[in-house]
């Protein structure tokens, strides 16, 4: 019977060429939407847990509380009895001291004096061989020139920061800024290595320095803005970050501000809402594109019952059965959907492949952005990427030949010699 | 009947407004008991941080209103740390790094010391009445004296502060309040006088407490140890050179 039916539409191009396009083009778009949605957002909290708050964030409750305008000054004391606790109660999770920096870079000339000043956004890590933060910045990979700090006093730059500043590989630079009191600090650093991070927020005047020596710079001995904490695997998963928090803050004191709290990264990060947002918005494309498709599909099914009038009217004279036509348009809607599903999944992966290799550069969009988000968007093919657009384009095409194929009900055929003379 | 009790009315306001110095002219008085022209002090800041209480010693040389050099003594680790005013120029030297870096733009808001002063309050030896207009506003009792409450606005856009409340002892004329605001008319800082002393025939505010209206923590004690006015200070102390020495 299906064979009967797949000849009958090859044949018959008019009857599947056109639903059997909108169908590949719907899913294909469905595809490529689901996966370049899937691939923009994971950069954008793979670039926020690596530098603003890490998959868990273990802060002062005053810390926490002041969000953005979080400073020095509410940075969590006797961290390293923290982080010990922290390794030894979630030894899956990787555990990494940050601290936040803000202040001026001036560079001398050979009498010592400033020869030129600019602003810098700093991030303090474990800069030390075999530390996990060399990974998790992908510090070796971004390295633009020079080399990896390998002993006190020695610090990344930016490499647009490092080249507007007149700096080379050895040079002089001091950091002017704020101890966790609020008195100035000065401290001298020598640049070992440019880093080229590719999140504009970062690259135009970021300076990067190991913990121990902004520990000493600002006057924070044994203190950090923050412990940041990455879950095993690449991605973040929600639950289990919720369910870990949970663990650590149960029994906590909450009335104390500089007692130590833990946050998940949909908290820390203020993007819960955004993540709501994206696990809404795949579901919202899928049913758009399912209503648009049946829709359309449903028209095409009404045009094409329209063309084939005649043939339905002759094939309920000879005897047919109205559900038997009706079963018969429904299996031919399944033949189109399933080839235009096939057909659009592959073109849609096809697509999403090579923005998953290559990507789009957006740096040009957003020079002055201040959102931590990798320059190039790549999309990302999962196993949902397989099924996100072939399950509704089948059905999408059933719905509509359902609807449109109705009509064989109303058929009458006492009319049918004098419709078939004119 | 009427005539004669307006007559007397008038007559005491008159009496009452004669006895009420003008603004200005308190300001005077302020300046002349405030300025010598040179002062060597030793000072010390409590500073009440949010977390925790710090101690800083300095002692300070200041010529005029243009000149002053800053050295600190304590703690351990900002004990060499130099600043030097010129005019409208300030540089600070830390030993540590062995860099003379000059404050300038917004870095003179920043606080000294993680106190409530900023460079901007340590720069300020220009006389009152040079930089502000006064109106006298009240008057009011502060540590049991009895004071005149003077407005300030400031006579030029360049001044720290937009305009100033000052509540000033009537005989001794030291300001024992203040309250400095932004233009907005934003609150940005207060001082309380603790405690005055009268030294070298100068009656000399030598306990002040500072707070920062937009920090949080409770403030910085200023205790003068030491003062000596009028006594001769060599030139080369107002150089850069001195910074590193």
């Amino acid at each position: 019977m299906l064979g009967f039916l797949a000849k009958g539409l090859l044949r018959d191009r008019s009857r599947s060429l056109f639903p059997l396009l909108t169908v590949a083009i719907g899913v294909t778009l469905v595809v490529f939407m689901d996966s370049y949605l899937r691939g923009a957002t994971d950069a954008m909290f793979a670039a926020t847990a690596s530098f603003v708050c890490g998959h868990l964030r273990v802060t002062t409750r005053a810390y926490a509380k002041a969000g953005t305008d979080a400073t020095n000054e509410l940075a969590l004391l006797g961290v390293d009895s923290i982080l010990g606790e922290l390794h030894r109660d979630f030894p899956e999770v990787t555990w990494t001291l940050r601290t936040r920096f803000g202040g001026l870079i001036d560079v001398p000339d050979s009498t010592g004096e400033t020869r030129v000043q600019s602003p810098a956004a700093g991030l303090a890590i474990d800069l030390s061989p075999g530390s996990p933060e060399r990974k998790i910045l992908r510090l070796e990979q971004s390295l633009a020139s020079g080399r990896l700090p390998s002993a006190p006093g020695e610090v990344l730059l930016s490499d647009d920061f490092a080249r507007r500043l007149g700096l080379r590989i050895g040079d002089r630079l001091t950091l002017i800024s704020s101890t966790m009191n609020g008195s100035m600090a000065t401290y001298n650093f020598i640049l070992s290595g440019t880093v080229r991070f590719g999140v504009s927020a970062m690259d135009r005047g970021a300076i990067l320095a190991d913990i121990k020596d902004i520990q000493q710079a600002l006057d924070m001995p044994d203190a950090a803005d923050a412990v940041f904490g990455f879950l095993p695997g690449t991605g973040y998963d929600d639950k289990l970050a919720m369910r870990l928090a949970a663990q650590y803050n149960a029994g906590r004191d909450t009335t104390d501000q500089y007692a130590p709290t833990m946050e998940t990264m949909r908290v820390a990060s203020g993007l819960g809402s955004m993540f709501d947002l994206i696990g809404a918005a795949t579901g919202l494309i899928v049913f758009i594109f399912i209503v648009a498709m049946a829709v359309v599909l449903w028209n095409a099914g009404l045009m094409g019952s329209l063309r084939r009038y005649g043939e339905i009217g002759v094939r309920l004279a000879i005897g047919e059965s109205k559900p038997a036509v009706y079963r018969s348009l429904l299996a031919e809607a399944f033949l189109i959907g399933l080839a235009g599903s096939i057909v659009g999944t592959l073109a849609g992966l096809g697509i999403s492949l090579y923005l998953q290799e290559v990507g789009i550069n957006i740096s040009g969009m957003m020079p002055n952005a201040t959102v931590v988000i990798d320059d190039v968007l790549r999309a990302r093919i999962t196993p949902a990427s397989v099924y996100v657009g072939f399950v509704p384009g089948l059905l999408a095409t059933f719905f509509g030949a359902a609807i449109s194929g109705l009509g064989v009900y109303k058929r009458q055929t006492a009319m049918l010699a004098k419709e078939l003379g004119s | 009947m009427i005539v004669c009790r307006l007559v007397c009315v008038l007559c005491l306001s008159l009496c009452l407004a004669a006895e009420t110095p003008t603004g200005e002219s308190i300001l005077n008085k302020v300046d002349e008991n405030n300025y010598a022209d040179t002062r060597i002090a030793v000072s010390e800041m409590v500073i009440h941080l949010a977390r925790n209480t710090r101690t800083v010693r300095a002692k300070s040389w200041v010529k005029g209103s243009d000149k002053s050099f800053t050295e600190f003594l304590y703690p351990p680790r900002d004990k060499g740390t130099k600043m030097l005013k010129l005019g409208d120029e300030l540089w600070t030297y830390v030993p540590s790094t062995d860099r003379t870096i000059k404050i300038s733009g917004h870095m003179l808001r920043q606080s000294v010391m993680g106190s409530d002063l900023s460079y901007e309050d340590m720069m300020e030896d220009h006389k009152l009445i040079d930089q502000y207009s006064a109106a006298v506003a009240g008057e009011d009792t502060v540590l049991g004296r009895q004071c005149w409450v003077v407005e300030l606005t400031a006579k030029a856009p360049d001044v720290s502060y937009h305009s100033r409340k000052i509540w000033v002892d009537k005989e001794r004329y030291v300001p024992l309040r203040e309250n400095r605001y932004a233009k907005s008319g934003k609150l940005l800082k207060t001082t309380e006088v603790k405690s005055v002393s009268l030294r070298q025939g100068r009656w000399i505010a030598d306990r002040v407490s500072f707070k920062d209206a937009l920090k949080s923590g409770a403030g910085t004690e200023f205790i003068l140890d030491s003062l000596r006015l009028n006594v001769p200070i060599p030139d080369y102390i107002f150089s850069k050179a001195a910074l590193k020495k």
